[in-house]
C-alpha cells in the first residue's frame, strides 16, 4: 500500500519536484509543481498525525535495511505535528509567492525559485521524519543551503550581506552538530536515535556525552536563533524576499527546535539532563534574556520586517523556556507555542510583504497611514500583534497560558512572570504599528487605496482567520502538543 | 455552545456593533438604538441558571451564569448602552458607538461569566473595546491618553492572568467564587480587580485618560469597566477587610482631586473614583445589606454619573470648552441641559427623593450595623465632600457663577431625550425605590425614607453646602487667577483640604517625578541600546557571534565537568 511509503514520500515528492521544475523551467508550471508537491506532503503529513494518534510510532526502514544498520524514518507523534505545520506553512507560502515573488524576483530565475522552496521543504521534512543523527545533519544542510540562496534573492543588495552572514554562521552552526554527533558515534558506536538512547547511558566514558550534548545544543542553538545566537536572524527575515521571511519564520526555527527537543528529551532524556548536565538552567537564563532584551529590541526597531524578526528571538524565547523545564507539561507548552507562534509570525510576514508590494518597503516612515490606504491587511495584522501579545481569543493566549500554567506546576513561577512580564514589551511593539498605521498620514506620493493581489491578502488571511481559530478552539493544538510531548520524552526510550 | 441554546446579550451586542460599523443611514441609527433594547429583553428572557457550556483550553467554561447579580449588572449595562446609543446619534465618529457596543458587549459578557476563564476572555476584549472608544476622539492627546490607557489594563490583565493561571494550577477548578486574597494567587486576582476599578496606587489611569474621550465617549467609558470591577468583587471578594481602607482611600482620593480640579470632566472623572470607593467599602464590609448597598449604588450611579456626563457632553458640544473657569451663566440658554445636570448633581449627592439616597444609605446603615464607627464617620465626611464636589461646584461653576458671555443653544433633541430619559430614571428610583430593591442580589429589608434618614441627610446637605458658597470667593479669586502653576491653587484651595492636597503632590514630587525620570533614563539608554544603530540592535559581526557561541559551549563544558 502506498500509505506504508509516507514517511519516505513526504520527503521525497518535494525532493524530486525540485529538479522537475528545473528541468521544466518555466516559473507558472513550476509554481503549479510545486504546490502541487506541497499539498501532497500536507495530506501525507495529516494522515501520519492521525495514523500515528491511533496506532502509535511508524518506524520506515530506508531500503528495507532495518534499523539501527539502515537509516530509519521514524513518524511519532511530534514529528507528524511538526511536518503537518512545515507543510502546510509550505503550501500557504507557495500560493502566496505566485505574485509576491514574481514582483520581487521576477525574471528568468522565478523557477529556480520554487526549486529551491522545495529543496528547503524537502530538507525540513528531512530532519522531522529522520529518526537517524547524522542523516538529520544532511537534511539539515540540504535545507540550510537552499535557504541562503533564497534569502539572497531578496530586493535589495542588503540581501546579500545577510545571506553571507547567514552561510557562515549556519555553517558554523551545523559544524558544531555534526561534531557533536560525531563524538556520540565514537563514544557508542550507533547513528540511530532510538540506538543511541539506548547505548548512550552505557557507553564508556561519561564526559563524552557532556561534550556532544555541549556541541549539539551550541549548533542547533545557532539555527534555532537562541539568544544570544540569533545575529544572522534579524537580517536574514528582514531582507529574504516576503514569501521566503513568511516560510522561514513558520518553519525553520521551528524545525531546529523539534531537532534540539528530540535529542534533549529522547536521546539523553529529561532526568539525565536535569541531573548531570547543567543545559537546561543555562537554556532557561538565556530564553528569560531572549524574552525581554530581544522583546524589546523589537520595539525600537524602524523597520517593520525587522521588528517581526527580534519578536521571533522574543518568542524563540518562550519555546526555549518551555523546553528548558524539562517537564511533560513545558515541553508540551513549547510545542503547542512552536505551532502557533508559526503560523501567527508566518501571518504577519505575509501582511507585510502585502504591505511592502504596495507601498515599495516596510520602514515605519513608509508605513504611515497604511490603516487607510490598505484597511483589510492593516487590521489583519493587528489581530496577528494581539497574537503576538497573547490576548484571549487568539493563538497566543492560548499557548501563553499554558506557559504560565506548565512554568507554575514546574514549581518555577518566576518564569510565568517572565512570559507575562515581557508580552507587555509586545504590547509595546504592536503599538507602535498601530500608531503609525492609524494615527498617521500617509505620506505624500502614497498609492490611492487598495489592497494587495487577492491570491497574497487571501492567504494571509486565512492564515490570520487561523490564528483566531486556534485561539477560539485551543484544544486541538494543545492535545496535539501533549501526545508529542510525550512522545519525544517517552516515545524512542 | 452546547445543550442549551440561547441569545447571549454580550456577544449579541458586540456583534450589533461590529455589524453598525459597517452599516450608514438610517439602517445603522435603528440598529443601533434597537440593539441594545434587544439585549435587554434577553437579559430578563434567560432563565436563572448555567447557560452555554464550552470547552476552552481543556476546562469546562460556562459563558452565562444567570443569577440575581449578575441580572443586575446585566441589566443596567444594557439600559446604559441605549442611553449612550441616544446620546450620540448625532456623534460623527464612525468607530466610537460600535466600539462602544463591543465594550458594552463584554461588559455584559464579564457580568454573565460563569468561570474565571470565560470572565477574562471578556475582561481583555473589555480593555480593547473601550481603548477604541478612547481613540474615535481622534486628535494627539486622545491617542496618547489611550496609549497610557491600554498600558494600564493590559498590566492588569496581566496580573489578573497571573493570579487565575496560578488559581488554576494550584486547585485544578477555574471556578469564580467568593473567596479571600490568602493565598499569593488570590491576592493578584484582586488586584487585576482593583486596577480596573481605580483602586490606588494606579488611580490616576482614570482621570488621566477619560476626560480625552469625545464629548458622548466618555458617557460610556464612565458606564463599564469600574462598574465591572465592582461586580466582579462582590462576586468574588466580598468581605475582604482589604476592600474597606481602599475603598476609603479612594473616596478621599476623588474628593481632593475632583475640588482642586478646574477641568468640569476631569472633576466627573475624578468623582468616578469617589463614587466607586464607596462601593469598594460596602463590598469590603461585606455583610447583605453591605453588598446589596454596592450592587444598588452601582445601578444608580451609572445611571447619574452618565446624567452629568452628559449634561456636561452637551455643555463642550456646544461651546468646545471644557474649563470651569471659561464657563458659566449657561442656564440662560441651555435651561433643560442645567436642569438635567443639577438632577444627576442632586443624585450623585444622595438628595432624598433621588436616586442616590436610596442606594448609599445602604452602605452607610451596612457600617452602622457592622458598628464599625470610623468608617460609617468618614463615608458621612464624605457625603459631605460629594456635595461639595459634584453637588454644587460642577453646576455652580458651568451653569451659574458669573455670566461668560456664551450664549451656546441646547444640544439637538436625541441629546436631551437621552438626558430626559436618565434624570427621569434617578427621580423614580429615588421615589419609588422598590422596584430596583427588588432586583438586588440579598432580600431587602431597609426602608429609605424614615424621619432620621431624612432629617440627617439633608442637615449634611445643607451645611456642607453653606460651607460652599462661605468659601466661595476664594475658590472662585483663585480659579480666575491662574491655573497654571499648581502651587498658586493648591495654597487657595479650601483650607481643610489643603494640606492634604499638598501633602500628595509633595509625595508625588518626591516620588513619582524621580520614578518616573528614572525609568525615562533607562527606557532611553534601552532605546539607544537597542535600536538598529545601538549596540544589541546593530547587526552584530559574525566574529562577535562565533566567539558567542564558543563561549556557550566552553560555558556548558566548564559547569558539568566533575
Amino acid at each position: 500500500m502506498l500509505a506504508e511509503h509516507f514517511p519516505a514520500l513526504l520527503v521525497v515528492t518535494p525532493l524530486v519536484a525540485a529538479p522537475l521544475i528545473v528541468v521544466v523551467r518555466s516559473a507558472r508550471a513550476g509554481w503549479a509543481m510545486a504546490l502541487a508537491a506541497c499539498l501532497a506532503a500536507v495530506l501525507m503529513a495529516a494522515q501520519l498525525l492521525a495514523r500515528v494518534a491511533a496506532s502509535g510510532p511508524v518506524s520506515y526502514a530506508i531500503g528495507s535495511w532495518p534499523p539501527p544498520w539502515g537509516i530509519e524514518y521514524r513518524v511519532d507523534a511530534a514529528s507528524a505535528l511538526v511536518a503537518l505545520l512545515v507543510s502546510a506553512i509550505g503550501t500557504a507560502s507557495v500560493v502566496y509567492a505566485r505574485r509576491s515573488a514574481a514582483a520581487e524576483i521576477g525574471g528568468e530565475r522565478l523557477y529556480l525559485f520554487y526549486a529551491l522552496m522545495m529543496l528547503c521543504l524537502a530538507g525540513l521534512l528531512g530532519m522531522v521524519v529522520t529518526g537517524d543523527a547524522f542523516n538529520l545533519f544532511v537534511f539539515l544542510e540540504i535545507s540550510s543551503l537552499s535557504t541562503y540562496v533564497l534569502v539572497a534573492l531578496g530586493r535589495d543588495r542588503r540581501a546579500l550581506t545577510a545571506s553571507f552572514q547567514y552561510l557562515i554562521l549556519g555553517t558554523v552552526g551545523a559544524t558544531f552538530y555534526v561534531m557533536g554527533v560525531g563524538i556520540l558515534y565514537l563514544a557508542t558506536g550507533t547513528l540511530n536515535l532510538a540506538d543511541l538512547a539506548v547505548r548512550l547511558p552505557q557507553a564508556a566514558d561519561p564526559r563524552a556525552a557532556t561534550v556532544a550534548i555541549a556541541f549539539i545544543t551550541a549548533g542547533l542553538g545557532l539555527k534555532l536563533a537562541m539568544f544570544p545566537l540569533h545575529a544572522w536572524l534579524p537580517g536574514a527575515y528582514a531582507h529574504a524576499p516576503s514569501a521566503v521571511s513568511a516560510f522561514l519564520a513558520g518553519t525553520a526555527t521551528k524545525v531546529a527546535i523539534y531537532a534540539l527537543a528530540r535529542i534533549w528529551f529522547s536521546v539523553y532524556g529529561a532526568d539525565a539532563l536535569l541531573r548531570d548536565i547543567p543545559v537546561a538552567p543555562v537554556l532557561a537564563a538565556l530564553s528569560v534574556a531572549a524574552a525581554f532584551i530581544a522583546s524589546g529590541a523589537a520595539i525600537v526597531q524602524d523597520d517593520l520586517k525587522r521588528m517581526l524578526a527580534y519578536s521571533s528571538v522574543g518568542q524563540v524565547g518562550y519555546i526555549t523556556l518551555g523546553l528548558s523545564l524539562a517537564t511533560e507539561p513545558g515541553v508540551a507548552a513549547a510545542i503547542a507555542h512552536v505551532v502557533n507562534h508559526g503560523v501567527t509570525k508566518s501571518a504577519l510576514f505575509m501582511l507585510a510583504g502585502a504591505m511592502a508590494l504596495r507601498l515599495g518597503g516596510t520602514r515605519f516612515s513608509d508605513l504611515a497611514g497604511v490603516g487607510r490606504t490598505m484597511p483589510v491587511i492593516t487590521f489583519a495584522f493587528v489581530i496577528g500583534g494581539l497574537s503576538l501579545i497573547g490576548v484571549p481569543g487568539t493563538a497566543g493566549f492560548v499557548t501563553k497560558w499554558a506557559l504560565a500554567g506548565a512554568a507554575i506546576r514546574a514549581g518555577q513561577p518566576v518564569f510565568a512572570a517572565v512570559v507575562l512580564l515581557s508580552s507587555l514589551l509586545a504590547v509595546a511593539y504592536i503599538w507602535r504599528f498601530v500608531e503609525c498605521a492609524y494615527f498617521r498620514e500617509p505620506p505624500a506620493g502614497a498609492p490611492a487605496p487598495g489592497e494587495a493581489p487577492a491570491s497574497m491578502t487571501g492567504t494571509a488571511l486565512a492564515l490570520t482567520a487561523a490564528v483566531v481559530a486556534m485561539g477560539l478552539h485551543g484544544a486541538p493544538v494543545l492535545g496535539a502538543a501533549g501526545r508529542a510531548a510525550a512522545a519525544l520524552m517517552g516515545g524512542a526510550r | 455552545m452546547t445543550a442549551s441554546a440561547f441569545l447571549h446579550p454580550g456577544l449579541w451586542l458586540a456583534a450589533a456593533g461590529v455589524a453598525a460599523f459597517f452599516l450608514r443611514g438610517r439602517a445603522r441609527q435603528a440598529l443601533l438604538l434597537a440593539a441594545p433594547l434587544a439585549a435587554l429583553a434577553f437579559v430578563w428572557m434567560i432563565p436563572e441558571g448555567l447557560h452555554g457550556r464550552w470547552e476552552f483550553l481543556g476546562f469546562d467554561a460556562t459563558l452565562a451564569r444567570v443569577d440575581r447579580l449578575s441580572r443586575l449588572f446585566a441589566t443596567i449595562f444594557a439600559i446604559m448602552a441605549f442611553a449612550g446609543a441616544l446620546f450620540a446619534m448625532r456623534q460623527a465618529s464612525r468607530l466610537e458607538v460600535p466600539a462602544a457596543f463591543v465594550y458594552a458587549g463584554s461588559a455584559i459578557g464579564a457580568a454573565l461569566a460563569g468561570d474565571l476563564l470565560t470572565l477574562f476572555i471578556f475582561w481583555e476584549l473589555m480593555a480593547v473595546g473601550s481603548t477604541l472608544v478612547l481613540w474615535s476622539a481622534a486628535g494627539p492627546k486622545a491617542f496618547a491618553a489611550s496609549r497610557r490607557y491600554v498600558a494600564v489594563h493590559l498590566f492588569g490583565g496581566m496580573l489578573l492572568m497571573a493570579g487565575i493561571a496560578g488559581h488554576v494550577a494550584g486547585t485544578g477548578s477555574i471556578a469564580f467564587d467568593a473567596m479571600l486574597p490568602d493565598t499569593v494567587a488570590k491576592a493578584l486576582i484582586l488586584a487585576g480587580f482593583l486596577l480596573n476599578a481605580g483602586a490606588p496606587p494606579v488611580s490616576a489611569w482614570l482621570p488621566d485618560a477619560y476626560p480625552e474621550a469625545s464629548w458622548s465617549g466618555m458617557v460610556f467609558l464612565s458606564a463599564f469597566t469600574t462598574k465591572t470591577a465592582v461586580y466582579v468583587l462582590i462576586r468574588g471578594f466580598p468581605g475582604a477587610e482589604i476592600l474597606v481602607p481602599v475603598g476609603l482611600f479612594m473616596v478621599f482620593y476623588g474628593i481632593v482631586y475632583a475640588i482642586l480640579e478646574n477641568d468640569m470632566r476631569r472633576i466627573l472623572a475624578y468623582s468616578i473614583v469617589n463614587q466607586v470607593g464607596f462601593m469598594v467599602t460596602g463590598v469590603g464590609i461585606g455583610t447583605e445589606m453591605a453588598l446589596n448597598g454596592a450592587a444598588a449604588h452601582a445601578f444608580t450611579h451609572i445611571i447619574y454619573k452618565a446624567l452629568l456626563l452628559m449634561s456636561a457632553g452637551a455643555v463642550l458640544m456646544q461651546t468646545g470648552k471644557r474649563k470651569c473657569t471659561d464657563l458659566g451663566g449657561l442656564f440662560r440658554t441651555m435651561p433643560v441641559t442645567a436642569a438635567c445636570g443639577i438632577v444627576g448633581a442632586l443624585a450623585i449627592s444622595s438628595f432624598p427623593l433621588t436616586s442616590g439616597f436610596v442606594s448609599k444609605s445602604m452602605i452607610s446603615q451596612a457600617a452602622a450595623d457592622g458598628h464599625l464607627l470610623a468608617v460609617w464617620l468618614a463615608l458621612a465626611a464624605a457625603s459631605a465632600g460629594v456635595f461639595l464636589h459634584a453637588g454644587i461646584k460642577f453646576p455652580w461653576f458651568v451653569f451659574f457663577q458669573k455670566d461668560s458671555g456664551l450664549r451656546p443653544a441646547e444640544p439637538p433633541a436625541s441629546m436631551r431625550a437621552a438626558m430626559l430619559l436618565l434624570a427621569f430614571l434617578c427621580i423614580a428610583m429615588g421615589v419609588a425605590p422598590e422596584p430596583l430593591y427588588a432586583m438586588l442580589p440579598h432580600p431587602v429589608s431597609y426602608v429609605p425614607y424614615t424621619g432620621g434618614h431624612v432629617v440627617g441627610m439633608l442637615q449634611l446637605l445643607l451645611f456642607s453646602g453653606l460651607a460652599f458658597f462661605l468659601l466661595l470667593p476664594m475658590l472662585r479669586r483663585t480659579l480666575t487667577i491662574t491655573l497654571d502653576s499648581d502651587w498658586l491653587y493648591r495654597r487657595a484651595a479650601p483650607r481643610l483640604i489643603a494640606p492634604l492636597g499638598a501633602a500628595i503632590a509633595a509625595g508625588r514630587r518626591a516620588v513619582v517625578t524621580p520614578v518616573l525620570g528614572a525609568l525615562a533614563g533607562l527606557a532611553n539608554g534601552a532605546g539607544r541600546f537597542g535600536s538598529p544603530r545601538g549596540a544589541f540592535g546593530a547587526t552584530w559581526t559574525t566574529r562577535a557571534t562565533v566567539m558567542l557561541v564558543l563561549a556557550l559551549m566552553a560555558g556548558v563544558l566548564l559547569f558539568s565537568y566533575r
